[in-house]
């Protein structure tokens, strides 16, 4: 198995609805990455595209459509898609083409323009649904996330005010992202509680709202890291990648085993017994706040229950004992589903390489963990990196 | 490290299938390939991939609704939105790491459930310079067989040649859906649809699913398998605009083989390579993919198309199985079925199709209309 280091990133501005099209998306974050990482595209190997549900966009076989923009002209490239799972599952992708020896650079590529699908994208969610059992009950996606909330408050006790403080801290931790969509310096508790309520007890500042943008990664073999003498580079030193039944009526949904799976086979790789000390920063997935608290416990970094009281007492601020969500994550800089690559592997390269300017974790920071979640409350994908 | 082919499972492909759901149909195939490779999935199997497309699936996230089935649930599953053959690929891949030992890779048809696949297909062209022409997405395939007809002086009647001989080859293959005995004047009678291409010359649609099990070569070795090697495997993607790619060569493919065959270590595909199934689902792609990978000379596969040298019993059997146009278009399964039928080949259970002494094949996929990507796989027996 060779060892594969992120050694670039880029991402577009996130926006409810940018000009370019996905192609030109594509072609700006990969342009950025391919610059912070001193390449040009003769040096990459293969491409790996990652993109959410081709609806958004409107087009069909969407990798192929973007495939220019991403770099992939003349060159192996391949899209992998896991729903929102896909935000960190490229990068896996983009590990095993290097890892197994095949290619020395690949590039890896999100892109998601949900503007494209009118009157919202809410929308296609209507077609995600098993067709006989799910789909005659006309469910959104607000509502059964409003039902995983539900259940996970539930279980552990867990009151509003305690997950709002996610809200507020993403927002507060995107101001000085240079993408971002949502950030907010002076949001408090009291304006997430005050907010519209969508379908109990999810509210509408609970929510990342629908977004356009891209992201890139360049992933490198050691062999290459040391030959062209890189020195900002982070390595990925486990990953691990898990989906649970479509039938998402037969779990309990206060605890996402599939996250937990998946963060055992990236610990075990990367030789982590003891993930709360062990790792210094996560970047979990945060599309709803309360998710953040879920993952945080799936990925075994809090126990079941603990993620809320954590985030009360502070320990997952910026200058906390465990940053979370330093980048300002999916609540703050925004939701273009794949997109959020940006901010999590994204913001694990650009803090473990000391880049992440306004954003940079006070305390010296060395290993982080990324997580995206995806499909029907089902898809666990997890990175560790390391500096 | 070395990949083996270790289960090959496939259901009959048909024009419809009303009795089976997609997903009765991945099971089934699933089932089989896992009792071919004796193997259980919750235990045996580090990795699934399903290779799929949500237009084709009617789904907005079709990922979500592959791992039970497969036996996947709870465990390392993925899509990968590509042809079968570029899912194999990354089940290669994922082997070579060390991290995965046995990994499956599944591709499906439910074309049957297509009411529009015209709307479909349509909806992949680029939406701001081409859809907006109204054109019917084949014409893409109409103009890239004339530009090939014309670029490598090859005349129709090839085509027809090519329509016949994998027509018939259909008639011996029991899971062909479209098996039958037609000659190449049939084929030059038969409508004209797509200018130079005719009605005969396009695969009809078919439903069906195609499921491998692969093994590195210690798995493989404990598990009392009887491997065919992945020698090589290759994929590539040309422009995806109409305007700016090859129109006369099947670039993606060239760039694919030349892969395959550098992993595989195949200096001179013609006299190494005994066989090759490649996509075929307009007949004109069987002859540029040939031309393509090296396996004939430009200008030349039309010749030899016509002289019988792509018979069961010629030099170089191609499409022994009926191809796409014998068995039937299974849209992002096509790749995945040519390995498999490339793979009983090579294991000598290809039943009334099967072909003397082979120990070299290639299986050559390609994404179709109005797609410019393509994969090459090299399988082979024994050392």
């Amino acid at each position: 198995m060779k060892t594969v280091g992120v050694i670039g990133a880029g991402m577009t501005l996130f926006r409810r609805r940018l000009q370019e099209t996905g192609k030109e998306m594509c072609f700006e974050a990969t342009k950025m990455a391919l610059d912070s990482a001193g390449l040009t595209r003769a040096d990459v190997d293969m491409v790996v595209n990652g993109t959410a549900p081709d609806a958004f966009d409107g087009v069909h076989m969407k990798g192929e459509y973007l495939a220019d923009g991403c770099g992939g002209y003349r060159k192996p490239y391949t899209r992998v898609f896991t729903g929102g799972g896909t935000g960190v599952f490229s990068t896996i992708a983009g590990w095993w083409h290097v890892a197994s020896g095949l290619a020395d650079v690949v590039l890896v590529v999100n892109e998601e323009k949900m503007s494209s699908c009118q009157p919202h994208p809410q929308s296609v969610f209507a077609h995600i649904w098993d067709p006989i059992l799910d789909r005659p009950l006309k469910p959104n996606l607000v509502w059964i996330f409003a039902m995983e909330m539900n259940r996970y408050m539930h279980v552990h006790g867990v009151k509003k005010e305690d997950i709002a403080r996610v809200a507020v801290k993403n927002k507060r931790n995107a101001v000085g992202h240079p993408c971002a969509q949502l950030a907010d310096p002076n949001i408090t508790v009291d304006d997430v509680l005050a907010s519209e309520v969508m379908a109990w007890p999810v509210q509408r500042l609970d929510i990342s709202p629908p977004s356009d943008g891209a992201s890139a990664v360049v992933l490198a073999s050691e062999d290459f890291i040391r030959r062209r003498k890189i020195k900002d580079r982070a390595w990925i030193s486990g990953v691990g990648w898990c989906i649970d039944s479509t039938m998402w009526t037969d779990r309990d949904l206060y605890f996402p085993e599939y996250v937990a799976r998946a963060a055992k086979q990236a610990y075990k790789m990367a030789k982590i017994s003891d993930p709360r000390r062990q790792i210094d920063f996560a970047e979990p997935y945060d599309p709803f706040d309360y998710k953040e608290l879920h993952h945080l416990e799936g990925l075994l970094l809090a126990r079941k229950g603990e993620a809320p009281i954590l985030t009360r007492e502070g320990v997952t601020e910026r200058d906390g004992d465990l940053p979370v969500c330093p980048s300002g994550g999916l609540m703050g800089v925004g939701n273009p589903i794949a997109a959020t690559m940006g901010q999590k592997i994204g913001e694990l390269f650009w803090q473990l390489t000391n880049q992440a300017g306004k954003r940079q974790i006070p305390q010296e920071v060395h290993t982080g963990v990324a997580q995206a979640w995806g499909d029907l409350m089902q898809y666990g994908s997890v990175v560790v990196m390391s500096s | 490290m070395r990949v083996g082919i270790i289960g090959i499972g496939m259901t009959a492909f048909r024009p419809s299938t009303p009795e089976y759901s997609w997903k009765e149909l991945m099971f089934e195939a699933a089932s089989r390939a896992y009792a071919d490779a004796d193997v259980d999935p919750r235990t045996q199997v580090d990795s699934f991939i399903t290779c799929a497309e949500d237009y084709y699936e009617g789904f907005g996230i079709f990922d979500e609704f592959t791992p039970d089935q497969l036996g996947g649930a709870l465990r390392r599953v993925c899509t990968v939105t590509g042809d079968g053959l570029q899912g194999l690929a990354n089940a290669f891949m994922q082997i070579q790491t060390g991290l995965i030992e046995v990994a499956v890779v599944e591709a499906h048809s439910k074309a049957s459930d297509l009411i529009t696949l015209e709307g479909i297909v349509e909806h992949a062209l680029d939406p701001i310079w081409n859809k907006p022409l109204g054109a019917h997405p084949f014409v893409v395939a109409g103009l890239e067989a004339d530009a090939f007809l014309r670029g490598t002086k090859t005349s129709p009647k090839a085509l027809a040649a090519v329509v016949a001989k994998n027509r018939r080859n259909g008639l011996r293959n029991p899971l062909a859906a479209y098996g039958a005995d037609v000659d190449p004047e049939h084929v030059l009678r038969s409508e004209e649809r797509f200018a130079p291409l005719r009605a005969l010359d396009i695969a009809n649609p078919a439903d069906g699913c195609v499921v491998l099990v692969l093994a590195s070569e210690a798995a493989a070795k404990r598990l009392h398998a009887n491997p065919v090697w992945v020698r090589g495997i290759g994929w590539a993607t040309d422009s995806p605009g109409l305007e700016t790619r090859d129109w006369v060569q099947a670039t993606y493919a060239e760039l694919a083989a030349r892969m395959a065959y550098r992993l595989a270590k195949v200096r001179r595909p013609t006299s190494e390579i005994h066989f090759a199934e490649v996509d075929d689902r307009f007949s004109y792609k069987e002859l540029q993919h040939l031309e393509a990978i090296g396996l004939a000379k430009r200008g030349e596969a039309g010749r030899k198309a016509s002289k019988g040298e792509h018979d069961l019993a010629g030099p170089l059997p191609v499409n022994a199985s009926g191809g796409s146009l014998g068995c039937g278009n299974v849209f992002e399964a096509t790749g995945l079925h040519r390995a498999a039928e490339v793979a009983l080949q090579l294991r000598g259970d290809a039943g009334t199709h099967q072909l003397d002494g082979v120990r070299v094949g290639v299986a050559q996929s390609w994404r179709f209309v109005p797609s410019s990507t393509g994969a090459v796989a090299v399988l082979g027996v024994g050392r």
